[in-house]
């Protein structure tokens, strides 16, 4: 995969992308095997090459060149292709499926057949239906998280990088608190407090944004740190723009990149720490059923009925692989100098 | 150096105090622990009464947070639900915690830093390619649906082809196993599985991170003079290119050692170990739950680890790079 792979060396292939113009140092960044196989970088140096030679280029938005950076992402349209393909299956499907999830049928354990292609569970269920009904519900689950967390970290961490002071102070205070304990232990400690009363999938979906906001804000944060101190915002300042219009107009578009691929990557977490949470059984609660339960479900039949584990892990799997392809995707186009985690 | 260390511990101390105060009112008010109590019609209000009593849940939350951490100050964890005095338990259970977790932190590292080193210097070869491959599926596999996999498919097909148990899936020793090597053969059984779950949710980020510095210092211009000098490749890159490689990857794996801790709480219920996580987790599911003396003491001795491996990973990144001073 070396388009994804690319990123780890984003900063050096970026400074390498300053001195194009000058022929030998990108000659000698290729020698040294900084640049081979990206796609992004060939492209800006071909037209380059193509402005040099005097030929007429059309300017791009910011926003054309993260598409034409992300179309050119292979394995990203592979997760994006992916990842339609499974919201498809979990929304549509169950339109078409014969079977509702929490039907019982009369078969009862009986493997993959032409009936049950994803075979039955013990009490008779049929397992196509109900990887149907768990995959729309974590990936429902998923979305209200990515949602909440996008919109209240981008706010909080606005607020505390624009105006600093005790915003601030606080913001990093309350952060520094999560830090001392496994944010899973948390997570348990307040599930549990749910799963009693209600387990319903908005309370752990507002759970799971509860926690998961704070590594958002302290990035746009960090992003507001710096981007206040520049020419452009004072500019703002002294034409006598409003504070609401500078954040909202000239600050956050600067920061949307690590945003978005942020809003991705919470997407793939929540659906991992949520399927998590469940197979413990302290999230989703029967009659719903979400990915982590059917899991659980599955265990202690694994030996025997292997097939009842096999297709949610499968699907479970399948989401978070694309949802993360997606989001590293995002953020060679978006995001070009942040160091990627994978 | 030193006066730096004194002022991170105090300040760890004081979120401390705090985090214990926000999480014990968390866990009070997270349920009821007379819940089933009261709903079973065969016992009497009285005996309600009397547990409620027992369980100073007639007390005011604060004054008994403040018996709580009075007591933690003076090494006293107190009583759970059940009767049993907490203190002495922890050790215990934090002795079988760690069994699982040091092995699987130190197989990780070598394994993630051997081959994030090796997946740099052969950058785009098919050990890089496949090694790419392995973390993107490990950095999207549950730990759960590994453990299972590895509990319910990989042993027992070990198990049954060679006629002999030699991966345990549940426990973490053989009760009345005697004499030293039994017992630490019996361990290392009952260890194979638990380490290995840890291992592979771990060591994919951390070889990602070493690649990655690798590649940066590798691309490095005194990496490049010392090559030029006529050193050898393999002096050059073991010398001078892997130390200085290796200090953002330090970094992160002490940091890490929250979530592979929050990996331990899974990996423990789902291999049957009575480990720390176990303990936290039938305090919060039990049938007299929320245990909130079991459930603290679980919370603040993880608080305490996860503090000590911030410290601990601020303090190697000056010890490693000599630039960072600390003031």
């Amino acid at each position: 995969m070396p388009e994804s792979s690319e990123t780890t060396k984003a900063s050096s292939v970026n400074s390498a992308a300053t001195a194009v113009p000058t022929a030998p140092p990108l000659a000698g960044a290729v020698a040294a095997g900084t640049l081979p196989g990206d796609g992004g970088l060939r492209q800006e140096v071909a037209a380059l090459a193509a402005a040099q030679a005097g030929l007429n280029i059309e300017a791009r938005t910011q926003f054309q060149m993260a598409r034409a950076r992300f179309l050119h992402h292979r394995m990203a349209l592979i997760g994006l292709f992916a990842f339609v393909a499974i919201l498809l299956f979990s929304t549509i499907g169950p339109l078409f499926w014969k079977y509702s999830y929490a039907q019982i049928t009369t078969q009862f354990g009986t493997g993959p057949s032409m009936a049950h292609p994803f075979g039955t569970d013990t009490v008779g269920h049929d397992m196509l239906a109900q990887v149907m009904a768990a995959t729309s519900t974590s990936i429902q689950t998923a979305m209200v998280v990515a949602g909440i967390s996008t919109v209240l970290g981008t706010l909080i961490g606005a607020l505390a990088g624009y105006y600093g002071k005790w915003s601030d102070a606080a913001l990093m205070r309350f952060t520094d608190l999560l830090l001392i304990v496994p944010a899973l232990v948390i997570l348990l400690v307040l599930a549990s407090a749910v799963s009693k009363s209600a387990g319903n999938w908005l309370w752990i979906a507002l759970i799971l944004a509860g926690l998961f906001w704070t590594v958002l804000a302290r990035l746009v944060r960090g992003t507001f740190l710096s981007l206040r101190e520049r020419e452009f915002i004072e500019a703002e300042h002294a034409i006598g723009a409003s504070d609401a219009r500078i954040i909202l107009r000239h600050m956050i578009p600067n920061a949307i990149g690590s945003i978005v691929v942020n809003a991705t990557l919470t997407v793939a977490l929540a659906i991992l720490v949520e399927a998590a949470l469940s197979f413990l059984g302290l999230g989703i609660q029967p009659p719903q059923v979400s990915l982590g339960y059917l899991i659980n479900q599955a265990e202690g039949d694994a030996t025997v009925l292997p097939y009842l584990f096999y297709f949610p892990a499968a699907f479970l799997i399948a989401i978070i692989l694309a949802v993360n392809f997606i989001g590293d995707g995002l953020r060679d186009a978006l995001d070009p100098q942040q160091r990627i985690r994978a | 150096m030193g006066t730096y260390i004194l002022r991170r511990i105090a300040a760890g101390i004081l979120v401390l105090a705090i985090g214990t105060f926000f999480l014990y009112l968390l866990v009070s008010l997270s349920g009821n622990p007379l819940a089933n109590l009261m709903a079973n019609p065969h016992i009497s209000p009285a005996t309600v009464r009397a547990a409620r009593i027992e369980l100073h849940l007639n007390e005011p939350l604060l004054q008994r947070y403040w018996t709580w951490i009075t007591g933690v100050l003076q090494g006293n964890f107190g009583i759970s639900t059940t009767g049993q005095s907490v203190g002495p338990q922890i050790w215990p259970r934090m002795w079988v915690t760690l069994q699982m977790v040091i092995p699987a932190v130190v197989i990780a590292a070598i394994l993630g830093i051997g081959l994030g080193v090796v997946t740099a210097v052969r950058q785009y070869s098919i050990t890089d390619h496949v090694s790419t491959g392995f973390a993107y599926l490990f950095f999207a596999t549950p730990v759960f649906v590994i453990a299972i996999l590895l509990k319910d498919f990989l042993a027992v097909k070990v198990d049954n082809a060679t006629g002999h148990t030699i991966l345990y899936t549940i426990g973490q020793n053989n009760p009345g196993t005697t004499g030293a090597w039994s017992i630490f053969v019996d361990s290392l059984a009952h260890d194979v599985l638990p380490v290995m779950t840890l291992v592979l949710i771990t060591y994919a980020s951390w070889s990602r991170y070493q690649r990655s510095s690798m590649l940066d210092v590798l691309n490095a211009d005194y990496v490049r003079l010392a090559r030029a000098k006529g050193l050898s490749r393999r002096r050059v890159l073991y010398v001078h290119a892997l130390r200085n490689a290796l200090i953002p990857v330090t970094t992160v794996i002490a940091l890490d050692f929250a979530g592979i801790l929050g990996g331990a709480v899974i990996t423990e219920i789902v291999f049957g170990w009575e480990g720390m996580g176990r303990f936290l987790f039938t305090g919060l599911t039990g049938p007299v739950s929320p245990d909130v003396n079991v459930v603290m003491s679980a919370l603040l001795i993880e608080a305490i680890l996860v503090i000590a491996f911030n410290i601990i990973a601020d303090v190697l990144y000056g010890v490693l790079d000599p630039r960072i001073r600390y003031a």
